[in-house]
């Protein structure tokens, strides 16, 4: 016992280091003053939440000794069970019972109980010791509260516009210096993979010069954000929250048509239509008043989750299931928490009873939808309810949809069952839909925002609810994923739990300034992509100093612009459009490029429209990687070895891994190869000799000039290349030979042949898959 | 550290030392090709349990899990109710459905007539364990495997079932079991996945798979099921174009290699070098994946073993020779789905043909493995998602009628990796309805592999959003009367 008594004075210093040693070793708590002084939210809470709250939190079922720790004035109570007994008294540790409880070396008093497996450390226990020395204070969960706009007081030589501020700030704080800016050219390539997915082409590189024209860096900016491409690269993240995919997902896996959902997507972003308005056409474009088409296309955001086609299913379970579906999307894609922990008892973590998931599950359970449809072997490419595309409508307000011919075209949407066929929703007791307990009308969780009473209860009240300028959470959690987009990870971390388990903030008021922000300028999403472009912290070099490595290995201070991976999709894209292959058409039905035989053959149950792959042909192999088709049971395989959403759930950020089945797929894809074979003919005639060919393909492909290193090592492989196939002639097709696009006879040289493996070797280099 | 080692090594002896950095990653915990990006933090608590890894003295090293996928019959293969032969026609009392749930196809009958085996049943070996003939084989090996009769699940459909099975959760996009593994253990070669995949189709009606059920959810990609084609290309994108040989692979990837590192120089970055450790091996898999794949120099004694199929690339008994030879090489974890086993109807016709596709080469399986003194270390599971019902579904005749999903009992075996052997465990009522004794549920069977592979089951979880995620999700008890 003695040992466990120390000195005030000494814990204050020995606190100053860890929270010191924290921030260097950039772990969670950020944001301390330097007086040592213990922060509810970014100290104590993530430890009770981690350790504590499963028993001793907001689920009521679970909760032992009726004491709950994550409520301040219940934490101050009288033990129940031990009378007398404070479990905190403010600026006592002797008679806090949690400091007794996690201090003791009795098992059957030890908290957290060993056989929990889990365990507070050293450091843990001093700061919980502290915090009650320091008064216990408790704070409301950050998330929680409505942001505020405040700037840092600084000034400042190297800032752009305020987002440096907060950056600047913060690395001061670690003893960091931003990175000196990046070169032109990396800014060129950086900002249009950022802004539309596709890397620059030669006559933008040469116009812009560097930027030593009249054309200047914001005025490039302006342009990426006009062209159609925008839309279709930020569609990419969206398609991963709304879990878009072309087949139902279940059995036989048949073919479905949302991709008009996709399309108008595209469309959205490209016209720029406010994000507030965004989500309320999508939540309940249906429920506006005189509803267009348009409107009510955008609702199929809530029908893209997997139907079954299995038959003997019990229909009611599968309703069920839809409804749990387009709940959690929609606090996992849109609000960032996850309430699908509350669908089976109370939250363990977070301020969510399981009334309340099912109050917010009521806003979703009035569509006229059903589980199954009997449709076994008939299976339909929509469900009810319907929204039928006239060909009149593709020519007026719904323009966007890339559909010439005339037939009819249905998409699965939202519709909303009135007066007595309005559907009660029940508790779902441990979430199952045959366990129905009490009632409950529909509402949101009022821990995050009181649900007003002017907003009707149905779907329109939610979207009204959700982008509400009091709703703490939906600019917040749309700024982070934007931000994920640009610097691959979130402000927040956890880009879909902004919860009590979730990552705290690492520049907390940068992303509140970025959200108040956000909403001030009228949801602005093209606004907000620029400011950030904008910035300095942006445009720094990627290069990694040593000081990076030591104190922010993760780059979460952005002392440099990060070096990421491209995701999938643009992987295709950038092969495609460098080698002069892409087909830019926007939208319409997703395309069926090369893919490995069999795939779809073996794991099929071989019946249905789906069960064998039917390659397409022509200009539909070279469309952007957001076309291919995805089948729910079998995803495209290229995209799921580079860490693609499977579209199985929503999802709202991917990995980034690195594996030798990514290598396998550069160095063997037909796709990579017939590129390279196209290209590789393209410039054996238009340049005049293979250095200038070899230079050309370089620009194209990793846009810059290469170094007199790299030319010596690209120029030596090319004349080994062109000796192998000269004095093995018969090579020289058989490599050619790769791909539909057709071969020309002239073509079919050894020159060729070599070019091609040199541009093969450009594709397979780490930095052309990377932005940076 | 690792940026000094990199940059020596990719100026001296760029191979030799890449294949020394790889085997001393590749033998920690992730999975082995699998070079974790090397700035993924853990989060500590998750550091210190995957340390602690194995928790306790593993007994099995390797899992093959031979999935009947569709949901084999327990009455006409382990589990013999001669009482339902006796029974013919009469309706199923209420007394011992006791209003179970069923599934639409059979919810609508008025009547639930009862049909016993069409085939016989016999007792073998010391267990004296009741198996019917169509799976002689099994029953000649019958001593070496544990036969559970007590398994039962809550999911009433394919689907579900199976996800339950593969993820511990009916819904949702949780991990499958091999990649809990490979995130668990990693593997034991460094050229191999640790998880890897095999799909045979069967002669019956079938039940699709998919690829989420070797998803690594929301582990890292690197614990995915690698699947195995029978098509020329065993792993996807694995074979060089034509024309390439093996040197010319070598020197673009040498001419790779060179130009990486010259970006390495400028921008220090170590996912440029784990980039160059990647190619290397995908290049060492490119040699060692088609030598596994290749069964010609396998001996007259191992074909005749597995019998003729197992030369025709993509049968189940292809597939379990494979599957020893994955397996042997040090693969944690080998999944094999057999496709149609779902007999709604004409069941004693396809459920003879399902069994001949494969009883030879399951048994074959476990008398290799034993042959080769590996039985002991490598675990085998034989069974489906769910079991069938004891009634008829459709129209009843002496020798054709057909069974729906019954999730309260069914039958499985597992054979090796520490499980006792001939031993038949659990009991049913004599109507084969309703579990009478030692009842096994999907979580506490998923509990009592993980525990012979010196797992224990709560002890190994991931934290994703906020939660701490388990395969037995939070339930689940190891077996001990199982476990040797």
């Amino acid at each position: 016992m003695k040992s466990r008594v120390i000195h005030t004075g000494v814990i204050l210093i020995w606190i100053s280091c860890v929270i010191s040693a924290c921030q260097s070793e950039n772990q969670k708590s950020i944001g301390l003053s330097g007086s040592g002084q213990v922060s509810y939210n970014f100290h104590i809470r993530p430890i009770l939440s981690d350790k504590c709250f499963t028993c001793h939190g907001p689920d009521a079922n679970k909760r032992e000794a009726n004491l709950r720790l994550d409520q301040e004035e219940s934490a101050f109570k009288a033990l129940e069970e031990s009378p007398g007994k404070f479990a905190l008294v403010k600026g006592d540790i002797l008679n806090s019972e949690v400091y007794h409880r996690i201090t003791s070396q009795d098992p059957s008093e030890l908290m957290p109980p060993p056989n929990s497996n889990l365990s507070l450390n050293e450091q843990e226990i001093t700061l919980i010791k502290t915090w009650i020395e320091q008064g216990a204070e408790y704070e409301p969960h950050w998330a929680f509260v409505k942001p505020e706009k405040k700037l840092p007081e600084l000034t400042s030589d190297w800032a752009k516009n305020e987002i440096d501020l907060f950056i600047e700030a913060k690395l001061q704080s670690v003893e960091l210096k931003p990175n000196p800016p990046a070169q032109p050219h990396e800014l060129i390539k950086r900002a249009s993979l950022d802004l539309t997915g596709l890397p620059p082409s030669l006559a933008i590189l040469e116009k812009l010069a560097n930027f030593e024209g009249e054309i200047s860096y914001e005025k490039y900016l302006d342009y990426l954000l006009e062209q159609e491409a925008f839309g279709e690269k930020l569609a990419i993240l969206w398609m991963d929250i709304s879990r878009y995919a072309d087949s139902y997902g279940y059995q036989d896996d048949n073919i479905r048509t949302q991709w008009p959902y996709r399309d108008w997507v595209i469309h959205a972003f490209n016209q720029n239509l406010p994000y507030d308005q965004f989500l309320t056409w999508q939540l309940a474009g249906d429920l506006l008043p005189h509803a267009n088409k348009e409107q009510i296309l955008a609702t199929a955001f809530n029908r893209n989750h997997k139907y079954t086609e299995e038959g003997g299913v019990i229909d009611e379970e599968y309703r069920v299931e839809y409804v749990l579906d387009k709940t959690n999307t929609f606090s996992k894609g849109v609000l960032g928490i996850t309430m699908e922990c509350a669908q089976c008892h109370d939250h363990k973590y977070d301020p969510f009873s399981q009334k309340e998931y099912f109050e917010l599950y009521a806003f979703f359970n009035n569509s006229p939808e059903k589980g199954y449809q009997g449709d076994v072997s008939i299976s339909k490419p929509a469900k009810t309810p319907i929204l039928w595309i006239e060909q009149e409508d593709t020519k007026d307000i719904l323009s966007f949809i890339n559909h010439p011919d005339t037939s009819k075209l249905s998409v699965s949407v939202m519709d909303e069952l009135d007066g007595t066929e309005k559907r009660t929703t029940y508790i779902l007791d441990r979430g199952l839909y045959d366990a129905p307990t009490m009632p409950v009308d529909p509402s949101t969780p009022a821990a995050i925002f009181e649900f007003p009473d002017q907003f009707e209860k149905n779907r329109l009240g939610l979207a009204n609810w959700t982008t509400h300028p009091d709703n703490p959470l939906t600019a917040r959690v749309f700024v982070n994923l934007i931000w994920q987009e640009i610097f691959g990870t979130g402000i927040v971390k956890s880009a879909g739990d902004f919860g009590m388990q979730g990552d705290l903030p690492s520049h907390p008021e940068l992303l509140d300034w970025l959200a108040v922000d956000f909403m001030e300028n009228g949801w602005d999403i093209k606004r907000l992509f620029k400011l950030i472009l904008s910035s300095a912290t942006y445009q720094q070099s990627a290069k990694i100093q040593k000081d990076h490595l030591k104190i922010d290995p993760d780059n979460t201070y952005l002392a440099r612009s990060p070096r990421l991976r491209l995701p999938a999709e643009n992987i295709q894209d950038l092969v495609l459009a460098s080698s002069g292959l892409l087909h830019p058409e926007i939208g319409g039905p997703s395309v069926k490029p090369y893919q490995p035989a069999g795939i779809w053959e073996s794991a099929s149950s071989g019946r249905g429209e789906l069960a064998t792959y039917i390659q397409d042909s022509g200009k539909n192999l070279y469309r952007r990687g957001l076309y291919n088709f995805i089948k729910l049971t079998v995803p495209p395989p290229k995209a799921i070895i580079f860490d693609s959403s499977n579209r199985d759930r929503c999802e709202v950020g991917r990995g980034r891994t690195n594996t030798p089945l990514q290598a396998l797929v550069m160095m063997n894809d037909p796709m990579i190869l017939e590129a390279s074979r196209v290209l590789a003919s393209k410039l054996m005639t238009a340049e005049s000799n293979p250095e200038s060919a070899i230079e050309n393909a370089f620009r194209r492909i990793l846009c810059r000039k290469q170094t007199s290193k790299e030319k010596m090592l690209l120029t030596a492989y090319y004349e080994d290349q062109l000796a192998r196939f000269e004095n093995q002639p018969d090579q020289v097709f058989e490599t050619l030979n790769v791909g539909e696009f057709p071969l020309r006879e002239k073509d079919v040289n050894p020159k060729v042949a070599a070019l091609m493996q040199v541009i093969v070797s450009l594709y397979n280099l780490e930095e052309t898959i990377t932005k940076i | 550290m690792e940026k000094e080692q990199l940059e020596q090594g990719l100026n001296h002896n760029r191979r030799k030392f890449l294949s020394k950095l790889s085997l001393g990653l590749g033998s920690a915990a992730l999975g082995s090709l699998l070079i974790p990006d090397l700035f993924s933090g853990k989060d500590n608590s998750e550091e210190a349990l995957m340390n602690a890894l194995p928790h306790f003295a593993p007994k099995a090293k390797r899992v093959i899990y031979l999935f009947q996928n569709g949901a084999p019959s327990q009455l006409e293969s382990f589990d013999y109710k001669p009482l339902l032969n006796s029974s013919y026609g009469l309706d199923l009392p209420e007394s011992i459905r006791m209003g179970q749930r069923l599934t639409g196809m059979t919810s609508g009958q008025d009547k639930f007539p009862l049909v016993g085996s069409y085939f016989d049943f016999q007792q073998y070996g010391e267990s004296r364990a009741w198996i019917s003939s169509i799976f002689p084989h099994t029953a000649g090996i019958v001593d070496d495997i544990c036969i559970v009769k007590s398994m039962h699940t809550e999911a009433i459909n394919h689907d579900p079932a199976l996800t339950f099975f593969q993820t511990g959760a009916q819904v949702g996009n949780r991990p499958s079991f091999g990649s809990w593994l490979s995130y668990g253990l990693g593997s034991e070669n460094s050229n191999l996945p640790a998880f890897c995949v095999l799909l045979s189709r069967g002669k019956g009606n079938g039940q699709g798979v998919y690829s989420k059920l070797w998803s690594n959810g929301f582990l890292d990609a690197t614990h995915q099921g690698v699947q195995f084609s029978n098509s020329e290309d065993p792993v996807l994108y694995l074979k060089d174009p034509k024309s390439m040989s093996r040197d010319e692979r070598r020197k673009m990837l040498d001419q790779i290699a060179a130009m990486n590192d010259i970006q390495y120089q400028e921008f220090n970055d170590p996912s440029i070098s784990a980039k160059i450790q990647q190619y290397e091996m995908a290049y060492r898999m490119q040699t060692a994946v088609p030598e596994i794949t290749d069964v010609s120099k396998e001996p007259d004694s191992i074909i005749k073993l597995y019998g003729p199929d197992c030369l025709v690339p993509g049968t189940y008994a292809a597939n379990c020779l494979l599957a020893r030879k994955l397996s042997e090489s040090g693969v944690r974890f080998v999944q094999l789905y057999h496709q149609g086993w779902d007999q709604h109807d004409n069941l004693p016709s396809q459920m003879a043909m399902q069994a001949k596709d494969v009883d030879q080469a399951s048994a074959a399986l476990i008398t290799d493995l034993k042959q080769r003194g590996l039985l002991d270390e490598t675990l085998v599971i034989w069974g489906g998602e769910f079991g069938r019902t004891n009634y008829c579904q459709g129209k009843i005749q002496q020798d054709n009628y057909g069974r729906d999903h019954h999730p309260r009992a069914f039958s499985i075996w597992m054979a090796g990796g520490g499980v006792k052997s001939g031993m038949v465990y659990g009991e049913t009522d004599e109507f084969g309805y309703n579990i009478t004794e030692n009842p096994v549920h999907v979580h506490d069977f998923q509990a009592t592999v993980l525990n012979l592979l010196g797992i224990d089951h709560e002890r190994l979880t991931y934290k994703h959003l906020g939660r701490r995620y388990r395969l037995t999700d939070v339930s689940g008890k190891v077996v001990n009367d199982l476990i040797a």
